[in-house]
């Protein structure tokens, strides 16, 4: 490849000093050629996997296990939802799990941003060592803490209850997001606030009306990773919760994994109930999503 | 002692500043800082969260390191995060180079590496001990076809760490996307200037992509080895440590202790030792960061 591109560069310096439009060497096409067919061959092995949950969860028992595997279900089986459904009480746990998300997103959004605030704009005694002490929280693994927070759940008789899952959040909102809106905050002039203080505004005002509205994309962005991760978690609700009407769905959906049964598409019809909102929330949400993770690496510059 | 005393509005803003960042001091104390005092002080303790506990000073640890299932819990994580965080960022480096070329349907391909990434953990459970599966799943079906040796994946101690790796490899679209963000960050001058001096694309890479690049690396290698170190969900419905305890990762083994045997003090014990394990290798990286981490308006 590296004698190939080599070519392409000084065949085309060449070239275009003969005429105006420089014709590109056969190399250049193979090289194209070569990489259009890598990426079409990664995204395919990339997608296998989701192609082959929605399909198997779409079949009948018989076709489940044919070989060579069957990709499009014929006929298609849309009784399997229905199955998945009469199985486990799907919808209370997705009610569960909605309940636990939202509340948790409103938590770390606005207590990101609120706290966010204080560190980009307030100076207080201690606030740059305090952000020093928020930084290094981000490198801590969460381990040490598990078993003494569930002690304190406990004693504070939050079991079997959402708390231990949404209560958290809004002491603070997070230290990986406080980090994120402050560099965000970082790149909005001072001008606004200085204007909105000559008006009389309060410092809370100020957040309110000026910076919040000012800093949507990052506080968007950081309401759909917090969506994803409540949504996606599995630990807590495993630590926490425990009767079977108060499950999320991802804790109840460990009742469909067992080896030995051998219903294949009813087990895959109900993820797809798991898998189906975070696939529209991305779909729609998409330019967020990708904005998003590109501030996370900005960040981490 | 401040050296000048503060004027009525320095002390206003202070008050402010305080109230404002109040609520994650409080969750500081309340969730990260109290239980971490707590959790030193139960590793000192026998306790089964039902009778009073009794204090053991450092028998805990004595116990830890005569136990041989904590030397296979932190083999298993350290073959599993050594092997599969450097094989995710390079897979992720890859695909993110081959998409900056100037490549149609950018977005489209973006979006099939990014997809896998935001699967719920469970429902991956699910559909890949149903991929996996040896007699009837689709890898083995399509080996086969292939004419391929087919693989146990899961099922066989040698195969089940190296499909865990497999499965990561997976949702390494999120790596991806970051590197992606990277590479378009840097200027295109560098590389003309690099041209001009008559790079090939190897030096253009070496001396531009990989030391502009280098801190987004070193941020997804810190991140990437401390998120892997505590694999568990995957572990805990795919293999529950089997076969032969060869998936017995170390957050499983915790989860074990803590809440299966309902062992708070050994189980604390445990926590601090992979606690210090996976700080020293952030410390370590940190530190030999120094050497290849190239930082815009540093000294070079």
């Amino acid at each position: 490849m590296s004698a190939a591109q080599g070519v392409v560069a000084s065949a085309a310096g060449q070239s275009s000093h003969a005429s105006l439009r420089p014709r590109k060497p056969v190399s250049f096409y193979l090289v194209r050629t070569l990489q259009y067919g890598i990426m079409i061959l990664l995204s395919c092995i990339f997608m296998i996997p989701l192609v082959w949950i929605v399909s198997t969860s779409l079949k009948q028992q018989g076709e489940v296990f044919a070989y060579p595997p069957v990709w499009i279900p014929n006929p298609i089986q849309w009784h399997n939802y229905a199955e998945a459904l009469n199985r486990a009480p799907l919808l209370r746990w997705l009610a569960n799990t909605a309940t636990i998300t939202l509340i948790a997103m409103v938590g770390n959004v606005v207590m990101s941003s609120f706290v966010a605030f204080g560190f980009a704009r307030l100076r207080f005694p201690g606030r740059d060592a305090l952000f020093v002490l928020l930084l290094s929280t981000m490198m801590l693994p969460e381990v040490v803490t598990i078993i003494p927070r569930f002690i304190l759940f406990k004693a504070l008789g939050w079991l079997d209850t959402i708390l231990p899952m949404v209560v958290p959040p809004f002491f603070g909102g997070g230290a990986f997001n406080i980090f994120l809106v402050r560099q965000f905050y970082l790149t909005i002039p001072k001008d606004y606030d200085e204007a909105a203080r000559i008006d009389g505004a309060s410092n809370f005002a100020i957040w309110r009306r000026v910076l919040v509205p000012l800093s949507m994309p990052v506080l968007t962005a950081i309401g759909i990773f917090s969506f994803v991760y409540h949504w996606n978690d599995f630990l807590h609700p495993l630590l926490y919760l425990f009767t079977e009407d108060k499950k999320t769905l991802a804790l109840g959906l460990r009742a469909f994994i067992n080896p030995y049964d051998a219903s294949w598409h009813i087990s895959m019809a109900a993820s797809m109930f798991l898998v189906v909102p975070i696939m529209v929330l991305f779909f729609i949400g998409q330019r967020y999503f990708i904005k998003g993770v590109v501030m996370t690496g900005i960040a981490g510059r | 002692m401040a050296r000048r005393p503060m004027s009525r509005l320095m002390k206003r803003e202070a008050i402010d500043g305080y109230i404002f960042i109040l609520p994650w001091l409080l969750g500081f104390l309340l969730w990260t800082a109290g239980p971490m005092l707590a959790s030193v002080i139960l590793s000192l303790m026998r306790w089964d969260l039902f009778s009073a506990p009794v204090w053991a000073g450092l028998k805990n640890f004595q116990d830890l390191f005569r136990n041989p299932l904590v030397g296979v819990a932190f083999y298993n994580t350290a073959f599993y995060t050594f092997l599969s965080v450097p094989i995710n960022l390079t897979t992720a480096l890859i695909t993110a180079l081959l998409l900056n070329q100037r490549i149609k349907f950018q977005s489209f391909f973006r979006t099939f590496f990014y997809l896998p990434g935001i699967m719920p953990a469970v429902a991956n459970a699910v559909l890949w001990l149903w991929i996996l599966n040896p007699d009837i799943g689709l890898a083995n079906s399509l080996l086969k076809m292939l004419g391929l040796p087919t693989s146990q994946w899961l099922w066989h101690p040698a195969s089940s760490k190296p499909s865990f790796i497999l499965i990561g490899l997976w949702s390494t679209g999120n790596t991806m996307v970051i590197f992606l963000a990277g590479l378009q960050g840097i200027p295109q001058s560098l590389y003309e200037a690099a041209e001009i001096d008559g790079a090939n694309w190897y030096h253009r890479f070496r001396a531009v992509t990989l030391p502009m690049l280098s801190p987004v690396i070193l941020f997804n290698l810190v991140l990437g080895i401390i998120g892997t170190f505590q694999i568990f969900t995957g572990a805990y419905l795919m293999t529950n440590g089997g076969p032969q305890n060869s998936t017995l990762f170390a957050v499983l083994y915790l989860y074990r202790l803590a809440f299966e045997q309902f062992n708070m003090g050994l189980a604390s014990a445990f926590a601090w030792l992979l606690f210090f394990v996976i700080l020293g290798f952030t410390l370590i990286q940190l530190r030999l960061s120094r050497s290849w981490v190239y930082y815009e308006g540093g000294e070079a």
